[in-house]
């Protein structure tokens, strides 16, 4: 299918493009590279996707039909890491390599020989986390977090489960590096920061984020390494050590890491929205503006995912604070997004379909995450299936909503062709309405009091559990729609596009032929006010 | 059909299943928090209505303008795009606003988490112990101290394709074989804490949850209203079993406390005898069955067959059927996953459990392992 991506002949047959599998490992173009990352993301998507299957198989009804709860641990566990390691960041890294040269007027990364190497770390990293499968004492099970003294317990997988965090860190720092250099070293004439595109804003922020916050993961997973091989007890309370340290260090990166998978998919809708509202974005600035408040106060939030675990009032009111601090700049974001819909020409195909899906959903799940910043009642909802709602509204229908609507949005430009409509608008139906099927319902029985990670649960949860699988089976297979579309694109099949694509399209990679020439800009635009601002 | 008409058809039909959905299943089953039984628990219902009642209205709001636009602001009606991108008050005004708004909900919520912790003029003391997988308590004041651990006729039923419907069962998971007992009116401080790894103590009728981490004593109180029985289960994942030690508390009166408090001396005071005593095999394999049954088989499993990879089978175990002195030794002190039972079984309960397992399936050692034999190996 990759192949046939790029199966664009007729239009620039100046270019010198390598052939067969070596096109590929040694590729060092950004196109390239970019289908690479999607079409891995995609694989893992189902992978994960899989595993969430089994969860909410035996999760149907009470009682356990088909896994033991270890293996059902090891679902949870595997599910998340696959879901936020392998499909939403690669995905968001793919979309920038592709989108990020195109959108300032560069011919490539800043860095095409790192770029591949960030790349093809990724399949090893995923090899070694799923190898151990097949190991004695099975795959992790004690969370995607790795709290210890839990993860501690876990069989021969344990070091590979810290080897593979570790080249996944390694991957997105060369990732963000190699994003970092090229936005501030190879726009276009004119294209000065503020006339950035706000995808390329989203994914700078991002990648500061990332090379803040993954060495510190790196930290504390190397200290996972050392307490269980070399002696060490930082986080055995045995031996002098805090296991609740490592809760602090984790989520010192991981509240981060959340923006990190959110932001991109930010600069996506607001890429899309002023498109087919057919009016500019509102409040350029302050988007970006908010970008960055939200990025530098994630990093004063983190124990809010540990409300619980007993920390001094003072303490509590910080982070209750802090946390609820971030609705301001969200805030901003969804006004502006409102603002640029006001008294627009909208239209709605699939890209814009998937972009309101975001604005809808998002918010809906910024409301509950609002609720357990306050602390207090977040001592009933925490680790509760409330919890499972809020954050699979924000990482679905919030983030990866927003990931397949740049996909819809840029896929007649990446192929040549038109997607098919119809199909795209059947999956956004589908999709939505099972989205919504399989995660409202979580909230409710989250608040009458079902723990998450737990493989059966009390009769009181059967029927809502029930309609939460049915949801989850239906979201599932309306996926496989999206690969249809994409392998129809990719084919050839549909419509030629034009350049601009889109009437409303805006910026330069709607400059550039549909598909665009292997090396994107060779002579750099001229960038002024005018073309500027989509 | 033009692609509009069938966009507002699929609508139509969310709005009706979603509609239908919600009147069947809402009059029957439990959505929201419980209002539970302490000032604790009420202050934090009553806060998370507020701020949900808040959320709510925010969200008709934003909603409303959205759909508004959706629907009014499209290219097929004939809308014709205007061009503004920016005004300064209207992003000062909606700055402004939510900022009031937080505030206005920061001010209820630390005066609520300031009252949750005062835990200071407590008049009884319980530590909460957590454990793979059940509970220890210890009444501090009373020299009590008991396991609690999923009862047989749930554990029993949650084997993976028991035969047993859980329907059958009240209360399915959310029964114990030694439920906690705490006096009514009576200020109760609670500290949890656990062996091995991560767990959280969660009643939901007591209106909080507090993690019990190894290595730390967290402070907790709790004052109930009402006598009652209280489910509750833990609330962080602590390995395989997690789902499955859940919480009973029995609220009674002060008078109902002091005579169960009376009763549990006495009983411990039988066993304190039991260490001293010598046992038949027919009454060691009939004791140590049932122990075994809530204890090991979790992990070896019914019929003493183990888990590939995780857990060694202990029908033809090198241990269950060698030297009676390794096999008490391991029970004792554990090793790798196997956690250790010496705080957690007395020596009558061990010396029963180990016989059994040295005699049961297709083991025949033939001995009896006797209470002061562990009583010696500790």
């Amino acid at each position: 299918m990759s192949e046939a991506v790029i199966h664009d002949d007729h239009d620039d047959h100046h270019d010198h493009k390598p052939t067969g599998i070596g096109r590929w490992l040694f590729s060092t173009n950004h196109k390239d590279i970019g289908t690479m990352y999607l079409v891995f993301s995609l694989i893992m998507f189902f992978i994960g996707g899989a595993m969430a299957m089994v969860i909410r198989a035996e999760l149907f009804q009470p009682g356990l039909q088909f896994v033991d709860p270890q293996f059902f641990n090891s679902m949870t566990t595997v599910h998340a890491l696959i879901m936020i390691f392998g499909a939403v960041m690669p995905a968001g890294v793919g979309l920038a390599n592709w989108m990020i040269p195109m959108m300032i007027g560069a011919p490539d990364m800043a860095m095409p020989r790192m770029n591949n190497m960030s790349f093809w770390i990724l399949p090893f990293a995923f090899t070694l986390l799923l190898s151990t499968f097949f190991m004695q004492g099975g795959a992790p099970a004690g969370g995607w977090t790795m709290y210890p003294p839990l993860v501690l317990q876990l069989g021969d997988g344990f070091p590979f489960l810290i080897f593979a965090v570790h080249f996944l860190g390694i991957s997105s720092i060369m990732g963000a590096i190699n994003i970092i250099a090229t936005v501030f070293n190879m726009r276009a004439p004119g294209m000065t920061f503020m006339r950035l595109p706000l995808f390329v804003w989203t994914w700078i922020i991002t990648a500061f984020l990332l090379i803040a916050a993954m060495p510190v993961l790196a930290g504390a997973v190397t200290m996972l390494l050392t307490d269980r091989f070399f002696g060490t007890a930082f986080f055995d309370a045995a031996g002098g050590g805090d296991p609740v340290l490592f809760q602090h260090v984790f989520w010192f990166f991981g509240h981060p890491e959340v923006y990190i998978l959110v932001l991109p998919s930010f600069g996506i809708i607001s890429q899309i929205i002023p498109t087919f509202a057919r009016k500019p974005l509102f409040g350029y600035a302050s988007m970006v503006y908010a970008t960055a408040s939200i990025a530098f106060l994630s990093f004063f939030v983190w124990a809010h995912h540990m409300f619980t675990v007993g920390m001094p009032l003072a303490g509590e009111l910080f982070f209750m604070y802090a946390t609820m601090a971030i609705a301001v700049p969200t805030g901003v974001k969804v006004f502006n997004w409102t603002a640029t819909m006001w008294r627009g020409s909208m239209t709605f195909e699939t890209p814009m379909l998937f972009s309101i899906g975001v604005l809808f959903m998002f918010t809906l799940g910024g409301f509950s995450g609002l609720m357990m910043g306050i602390t207090p009642v977040d001592f009933q909802y925490h680790d509760t299936y409330f919890i499972v709602a809020h954050f699979h509204y924000v990482l679905v229908p919030g983030i990866v909503f927003g990931i397949i609507s740049g996909v819809y949005y840029w896929l007649p430009k990446w192929t040549g062709h038109m997607y098919d409509e119809k199909l795209g608008k059947l999956h956004f139906w589908t999709s939505t309405i099972s989205v919504n099927v399989l995660f409202f319902p979580m909230h409710f029985i989250g608040l009458a009091g079902m723990p998450r990670r737990i493989p059966d649960y009390s009769t009181q949860f059967t029927d809502w559990n029930m309609i939460i699988s049915i949801g989850g089976f239906a979201f599932g297979l309306s996926q496989l729609i999206l690969v249809w579309v994409v392998i129809k694109c990719a084919r050839g099949i549909g419509e030629k596009a034009t350049d601009q694509v889109w009437e409303g399209a805006h910026g330069l990679e709607f400059t550039l032929s549909s598909p665009p020439p292997f090396h994107s800009f060779t002579t750099p635009p001229e960038v002024t006010d005018a073309t500027a601002h989509s | 059909m033009s692609v509009d008409k069938l966009n507002r058809t699929v609508l139509g039909l969310v709005a009706v299943s979603l509609f239908l959905v919600s009147g069947a299943v809402l009059a029957e089953y439990p959505l929201n928090l419980t209002e539970g039984v302490t000032p604790t628990s009420q202050r934090v219902y009553d806060l998370h209505m507020d701020i949900f009642y808040i959320v709510t209205a925010i969200g008709i709001g934003v909603f409303s303008v959205m759909t508004w636009s959706i629907f009014h602001h499209r290219k097929s009606k004939g809308a014709v795009a205007a061009q503004f991108h920016h005004s300064t008050t209207a992003e000062v005004i909606w700055t402004i606003i939510p900022i009031l708004i937080l505030v206005g909900m920061a001010i209820p919520a630390t005066k609520t988490l300031v009252f949750m912790e005062k835990t200071g003029d407590a008049e009884m003391t319980l530590k909460v112990t957590g454990y793979q997988w059940k509970w220890k308590y210890d009444y501090l004041d009373e020299d009590i101290s008991f396991f609690s651990t999923l009862s047989e006729e749930d554990n029993k039923a949650r084997q993976r394709n028991s035969g047993i419907d859980p329907h059958t069962i009240d209360n399915y998971l959310k029964n114990v074989d030694n439920p906690v007992v705490l006096p009514v009116d009576t200020k109760i401080r609670i500290l949890t804490t656990a062996a091995d790894v991560i767990h959280a103590w969660w009643v939901p009728a007591l209106g909080w949850k507090r993690d019990a981490v190894p290595g730390y004593i967290n402070d907790n109180w709790t004052y109930i209203e009402e006598p009652g029985i209280y489910r509750g289960k833990c609330t962080e994942l602590c390995g395989k079993d997690h789902g499955f030690m859940p919480i009973v508390v029995h609220a009674v009166s002060k008078e109902e406390y002091a005579t169960w408090v009376d009763e549990k001396k006495a009983e411990a005071a039988a066993m304190q005898d039991e260490s001293g005593k010598e046992y038949t095999l027919d009454e060691q394999m009939a004791r140590g069955e049932k122990i075994y049954n809530t204890q090991c088989a979790a992990c070896h499993q019914a019929k003493g067959q183990g888990i590939e990879g995780m857990f060694p089978a202990l029908d033809g175990s090198p241990v269950a059927t060698g030297a009676a002195a390794d096999h008490i030794n391991m029970v004792l002190k554990g090793k790798n996953l196997m956690p250790a039972f010496k705080d957690q079984m007395s020596d009558a309960e061990l010396s029963a459990v180990i016989t059994f397992e040295r005699n049961a399936w297709s083991n025949a050692v033939g001995d009896i392992v006797q209470p002061a034999d562990v009583k010696a190996a500790r």
